[in-house]
């Protein structure tokens, strides 16, 4: 079952089960917005990046992103960077993996972003959502959609932060400006 | 597009320089006849054989194989030649009688970029043991080949005689014979280490089915499904680099798959001990009785066929599995013909990795040695080796990161509570700086807990994979070195020492470099600080330095097939004739130590003359033709004492072997100090640069690509009062000999 999240919602990510997730997989997936009017069917590129910022405290520690695609303590992995998007299928164009298990003890928040790179609002973005994957079994927890997108070309989409033993994941949705996660940095903080 | 010629068949060639490429589903002797314009071939000099494999635009191997590749260019064939003959045979020595019992051979003529012009499969063979397969001609001008497949049952002998040779009774017992010396070596050259090839490889390795995987998984004792005997295992082709048979399982063992103990551990099954790397675990039954019934004496013969299954696959890109579908006739008595197209058949998988048994609920898995992707056991390890050393490198990082973070927030509280005037009069501040010291005592002792959690995983994988190891990635007290036998193939990688971090310093990680080398190796004899405070003098370290390069020297010329690694040692002042003397006892240097200004000059510049040659060879596009007195092996040059006995010439053309060198198979191994070399000033920073520094003692100046954490390294020494260098090496020498 998958709970479609509105802004500022909060899921844990402890399983029905009672076990905790052990592997969650955040994915970004969206379509080339068609340009209208003759040679209609020609797309333009939109390059939407995924980044994961790592937080202690509230200090930066770590992030990933598509110059940096493994943290440093191998928890947190890009997939690789996509320049073009997909084809609308729903389908990941990128993905960020994260091994909760891995993550080290200090680390107490994480929080994804997104940018248009290429710098297209995301009025200009089809299709665009970012999802939560239970890795273990494939199982989607959360999904939200770029919904209405305005005319930003970032978008804090959600944050996993520790509560107690298990994690807890929140979606935050909020709109900003910025090329890559560095520009995002003051729009994030007082998220966390 | 390729010509498909039937028997009688011709077809004209455009091209002078070819390769004509054979493959077999068994070993067969490839040689060739030169015939004038009648068609007769005048003496045993017209003929290109094992024995005499090289002749004007004609070269032959030297050894039976189930592949071959013969080069030929036509233009530098002698103009009184008109007719060459290509023939295959079967070797005397053991194996099929009759090209009736195996597969039916093919044959194909490519231009030097691979692609075919003409194929031929020599269908319809009976009882014969010889037969002319192609005939390449002159006719007004230009060559054309035709498809001969002219059979002889009397075997070469009657061959050699039909086609007009004095005595060719003597010939062909002296081709024969020429055979069996080469036999030891039956897999003709060392395939280059590119992943592709490594593919190729290991695509022509047949799969050992899908049973095997399913009844690891399910990992019930005794549900070994039992295998027949002509099962994967008894067919896969020790085709894996550096995985020769006898360094794992031993003559007694023989089981020359490497994975089957670790494919097939049932729960409960103990790992392999240390003393029996690759010796089949008692209870792991099924396929091993079988095969290892099959001994070691066939591994000769399937070597070679899977060596044929690569060539097979190097013509379509896909048809490897032919080898598979032959391997059954590999074995010495006939079996069951493959009358399947060689080129119309899919790749097979490679054999799966050895699974884990399932580990029991709440625990994780064991580890399991070979657990890594990989087309063959020794890349899996390989990558296994890697990710235990990145996976260690990363959870050190999150260790070290957790730890500065509840530091330096330890002392962002401390001076908070320290700038809090109100802390000063009450205990508020040292119930304060109480708190934070817990804090941070609290967070390191978590992520301590979660290191050590990390460690004890790698720990008991290390424990596994150790044992596990072939002997390039081993250390020298591994019992694998006790029962060396020199290999085949050129492994993938080769171990120049351990690695440690200060954390956990009983957790060693090998260091693996791949082969050939990319750069040359400088072990640093200079008096830097030793890492364990212990004062060494100069001289003391010199010696280990010099102990050092013999040893890596040693396991670089042992995990080369013989002949296929020469080392050559200056030592302008023969101060390291101590240190060289496990070398020069063995008799494995080329030359005795160049000693003296003369000889330095002498050494480098032969050496210089090999990188132009090769250079202006591979430029060309005809590296196969350096002319005969080129050393086609790889070169490992050691310098000691540098820069004693160098004049500004010598520094020169080092430098110039250590830049060019290492694409054309010269490597430099130096052992010096650099402020012994001061006096050049900046000019041999580049040399040093370019060389891959290790020390004779541990010293941590080695950094990970990941992370960058400094790593103390330790060179792999043999154990003191060790034996195994002198072993290994005196059967270096001998398998030497035998092959020149």
């Amino acid at each position: 079952m998958t709970v479609n999240m509105t802004k500022g919602q909060a899921i844990s990510l402890q399983k029905n089960d009672g076990g905790s997730l052990t592997a969650v997989r955040m994915g970004l997936g969206w379509q080339a917005a068609p340009r209208r009017g003759l040679f209609g069917s020609r797309t333009r590129e939109v390059d939407l990046d995924a980044s994961a910022v790592l937080f202690a405290d509230k200090q930066p520690v770590d992030v990933v992103f598509f110059r940096h695609l493994v943290s440093d303590d191998g928890s947190v992995k890009h997939t690789g960077d996509n320049l073009v998007g997909g084809a609308g299928q729903g389908g990941d164009d990128e993905s960020i993996l994260v091994d909760l298990a891995r993550v080290p003890v200090h680390i107490d928040q994480i929080v994804f972003t997104v940018n248009s790179f290429t710098g297209q609002t995301f009025q200009e973005v089809q299709n665009a959502f970012c999802r939560l994957v239970d890795e273990t079994n494939g199982q989607e927890l959360a999904r939200y959609t770029l919904a209405g997108g305005g005319s930003y070309t970032a978008q804090i989409m959600a944050k996993v932060h520790r509560t107690g033993p298990a994690w807890t994941m929140t979606a935050l949705g909020t709109p900003a400006n910025g090329r890559t996660f560095q520009d995002l940095m003051p729009a994030i903080l007082p998220h966390l | 597009m390729t010509a498909e010629l039937v028997r009688g068949q011709n077809h004209p060639l455009s091209q002078a320089r070819l390769e004509i490429r054979i493959a077999a589903g068994t070993p067969v002797v490839a040689a060739a006849t030169l015939g004038d314009e009648q068609g007769r071939v005048p003496g045993a000099e017209w003929v290109v054989h094992p024995g005499a494999p090289t002749l004007p635009g004609l070269e032959v191997s030297r050894q039976a194989a189930a592949d071959h590749r013969l080069a030929v260019d036509l233009g530098a064939v002698p103009e009184a030649v008109h007719r060459v003959h290509v023939l295959l045979a079967l070797p005397a020595a053991g194996g099929p009688v009759s090209f009736g019992a195996v597969a039916a051979p093919f044959v194909a003529v490519t231009g030097l970029d691979g692609t075919e012009l003409v194929s031929y499969t020599l269908v319809g063979l009976d009882a014969e043991s010889a037969v002319v397969a192609l005939e390449l001609y002159r006719r007004q001008g230009a060559w054309k080949v035709r498809a001969v497949g002219q059979g002889y049952a009397g075997g070469l002998a009657e061959l050699l005689g039909d086609q007009g040779l004095p005595q060719p009774h003597q010939l062909a017992s002296g081709i024969h014979e020429a055979v069996a010396r080469s036999l030891a070596r039956a897999v003709p050259m060392p395939p280059p280490l590119t992943a592709d090839a490594d593919r190729a490889r290991q695509a022509a390795t047949p799969a050992p089915g899908p049973e095997q995987g399913s009844t690891t998984a399910q990992g019930a004792p005794g549900a070994v499904s039992p295998q027949p005997p002509l099962s994967p295992y008894g067919t896969q082709p020790p085709g894996t680099p550096a995985q020769p048979v006898p360094p794992h399982g031993g003559p007694a063992s023989g089981s020359p798959q490497p994975m089957s103990p670790h494919g097939n551990p049932a729960p409960g099954t103990p790992m392999p001990q240390p003393g029996s790397p690759y010796g089949p675990p008692p209870a792991a039954g099924g396929p091993q009785p079988g095969h290892g019934g099959q001994g070691t004496s066939e591994f000769g013969d399937q070597g070679a066929s899977g060596h044929g299954g690569q060539g097979a696959s190097e013509y379509g890109g896909q048809g490897a599995s032919d080898a598979s579908a032959a391997q059954p006739s590999a074995p010495t008595v006939g079996g069951p013909i493959d009358y399947s197209h060689p080129r119309r058949q899919n790749a097979a998988p490679p054999p799966p990795p050895p699974t884990a048994p399932p580990a029991p609920p709440g625990q994780p898995a064991p580890p399991v040695a070979g657990d890594a992707t990989g087309w063959s056991m020794d890349e899996r390890l390989y990558n296994q080796v890697w990710g235990m050393f990145e996976d260690l490198a990363r959870s050190t990082a999150a260790y070290r990161s957790a730890v500065d973070f509840a530091d330096s927030r330890m002392e962002k509280e401390l001076d908070a509570a320290l700038a809090d005037p109100r802390s000063r009069i009450s205990g508020q501040g040292d119930a304060a700086r109480e708190a934070a010291r817990a804090k941070q005592a609290q967070l390191v002792e978590q992520a301590r807990a979660v290191y050590d959690r990390d460690l004890d995983q790698l720990m008991a994988e290390s424990e596994v994979v150790e044992p596990a190891l072939p002997p390039a990635y081993a250390r020298w007290d591994n019992p694998v070195w006790h029962g060396y036998r020199v290999p085949f193939e050129v492994p993938m990688a080769v171990r120049l020492g351990d690695l440690h971090l200060p954390e956990c310093p009983e957790l060693l990680i090998p260091m693996l470099v791949r082969l050939p080398l990319e750069r040359g190796l400088w072990i640093d004899s200079g008096a830097a600080g030793s890492l364990d405070g212990s004062f060494l003098d100069a001289h003391e370290l010199h010696r280990l330095a010099m102990d050092t390069a013999v040893a890596l020297a040693a396991r670089l010329i042992a995990v080369h097939p013989a002949g296929d690694f020469t080392l050559h040692v200056i030592d302008p002042a023969g101060s390291g004739a101590q240190a060289l003397a496990p070398l020069s006892r063995a008799g494995v240097l080329a030359a005795p130590p160049a000693v003296g200004a003369a000889g330095v000059a002498e050494i480098l510049a032969r050496l210089t003359q090999r990188v132009d040659l090769v250079q202006m060879a591979i430029r060309g596009g005809a590296a196969d033709s350096l002319p005969p007195g080129v050393d086609a092996s790889e070169q490992l040059l050691i310098v000691n004492d540098f820069p004693h006995g160098f004049d500004d010439r010598a520094v020169t053309q080092l430098r110039y072997l250590a830049d060019e060198g290492p694409s054309v198979g010269v490597h430099l191994m130096m052992v010096a100090d650099r402020e012994e070399a001061s006096a050049y000033g900046p000019l041999l920073d580049p040399l040093w640069r370019s060389l891959m520094r290790l020390t004779p003692v541990p010293d941590d100046h080695l950094a990970d690509p990941w992370v960058g954490h400094a790593w103390t390294f330790e060179p792999a020494l043999a154990p003191p009062g060790s034996q195994v260098l002198q072993q290994v090496l005196t059967q270096v020498a001998a398998a030497r000999t035998k092959y020149s």
